[in-house]
C-alpha cells in the first residue's frame, strides 16, 4: 500500500488543481486598471454629435460606463437589466458605443430602450484601446475621484449586479 | 518548356498574397519587421492561443495598427510593450516577466525534472538493493546448476 502512497497523493494534487482550474474562466483577465484613474478621453455624444463629452464632466459622481454595440449579440442578454437598472435610479450609466455605425446604434436603442444618460461614440476603437476593451460588452465603475474600481466582462448577469456591482456602488457612493 | 513556366509561375503565385498579408502598411522594411516581431511577442486577448499577428480578430487588426502608428512616432519597442500591458495586463505578453507570482511558472519545469531525477535515482537504489539483498535458496543453486549443465555453484 505504502508504496502506492506518494503517486496517489500527486495524482490527489494535480486533480484538485486541475478541478479548479474547470471552474476559472480564462476569458476573464484581470484589469490592470483597476485602482487607476480611468483614461482620459474626448468622445462626441451618439445624440447630440456636436456636444463632446469627457470623463471628468461625471467627477464628483459614481457612474458605471457600459461598452455596447449594435453588432454585439450578448450586449442584447444584459440589456433588459440595464434598462430596469436605469429605471431604479440608483448609479448613472453612460454608454461607450464601440466601434459601431452611430444610425444602427441609434436605431439598437430605440428598439431595445435606452438605459444610459447619454452614450460616447468610439468610432475606431481608440478609447476601448486605452480601457482594455477586448470583449464586449464591459462595464467599469468609476468613483467620485474618476478611479476604476470594478471591471465586469461580459454580460452582466442578475446575479453579478446584485452581489458585486450594486454593494460596491452603494459603498462608494458612502464614501 | 513555356508549360514549365508557366506551371512555375503560377505554383509560386499564391506567395504574393502571403507576402502582401504579413506585410504591415508600412513601406520601411525595418519599421515593418519591428512591427511583426512585436506583435509576435503579444498575446491576442480575443482568440487567446494566437498573438496579434496571427490573429485576424478586428481587435488584434486595431492592435497592429496601434504598433505600427506608435513605431511611426518613434517609440521603443519596451514603451510599446508597456503600452500594452498597461491596459491589458502583463497576460498579453508571451513571455511573462520573472517574478514573485511568476516564480513557480519559469522554475516549475525544472523542479519537475529535479523531482523526477530524484525519484528515479532512489528507485533505481531501491532495487540495486532489492537484488543485492536477494541471495539463492539451496533449491534455486541447485537449480541453477542443473540448467547450466554443471557442478552446482557454491
Amino acid at each position: 500500500m505504502s508504496r502506492f502512497a506518494i503517486p496517489l497523493a500527486v495524482f490527489v494534487v494535480i486533480l484538485a488543481f486541475l478541478f479548479v482550474g474547470l471552474g476559472l474562466n480564462p476569458r476573464e483577465v484581470p484589469s490592470p486598471l483597476i485602482g487607476k484613474p480611468a483614461p482620459a478621453f474626448q468622445l462626441a455624444q451618439l445624440h447630440t454629435p456636436d456636444r463632446p463629452f469627457t470623463e471628468k464632466d461625471m467627477l464628483g459622481q459614481v457612474w458605471l460606463l457600459n461598452v455596447w454595440a449594435s453588432w454585439c449579440i450578448s450586449c442584447r442578454d444584459e440589456h433588459p437589466l440595464l434598462v430596469e437598472l436605469a429605471k431604479a435610479n440608483t448609479v448613472p450609466l453612460v454608454g461607450l458605443n464601440y466601434k459601431d455605425k452611430p444610425g444602427e446604434a441609434k436605431a439598437w436603442l430605440k428598439q431595445f430602450g435606452d438605459p444610459y444618460q447619454l452614450s460616447i461614440t468610439d468610432l475606431n476603437g481608440r478609447v476601448g484601446i486605452d480601457y482594455g476593451v477586448y470583449g464586449v460588452p464591459e462595464t467599469f465603475l468609476i468613483d467620485r475621484a474618476g478611479v476604476i474600481r470594478y471591471k465586469h466582462i461580459g454580460p452582466i448577469t442578475p446575479d453579478a449586479l446584485q452581489t458585486k456591482i450594486l454593494p460596491l456602488v452603494k459603498a462608494l457612493q458612502k464614501s | 518548356m513555356t508549360r514549365f513556366l508557366l506551371v512555375l509561375v503560377l505554383a509560386l503565385a499564391p506567395l504574393l498574397a502571403f507576402a502582401k498579408d504579413a506585410v504591415p502598411t508600412e513601406q520601411d522594411p525595418v519599421a515593418a519587421k519591428r512591427a511583426v516581431g512585436l506583435a509576435e511577442q503579444l498575446r491576442c486577448l480575443v482568440c487567446q492561443n494566437q498573438s496579434i499577428a496571427e490573429s485576424n480578430a478586428e481587435l488584434a487588426v486595431d492592435l497592429r495598427r496601434q504598433i505600427n502608428e506608435q513605431i511611426a512616432a518613434g517609440k521603443s519597442d519596451g514603451e510599446i510593450v508597456d503600452f500594452m500591458v498597461q491596459r491589458y495586463g502583463e497576460f498579453v505578453l508571451y513571455r511573462p516577466p520573472f517574478k514573485a507570482t511568476t516564480v513557480l511558472l519559469w522554475l516549475g519545469p525544472a523542479l519537475l525534472l529535479l523531482a523526477g531525477l530524484w525519484t528515479l535515482r532512489r528507485a533505481l537504489r531501491q532495487r540495486q538493493r532489492a537484488i543485492e539483498d536477494r541471495p539463492l535458496s539451496d533449491d534455486e543453486r541447485a537449480r541453477a546448476g542443473r540448467l547450466l549443465g554443471g557442478e552446482p555453484p557454491q
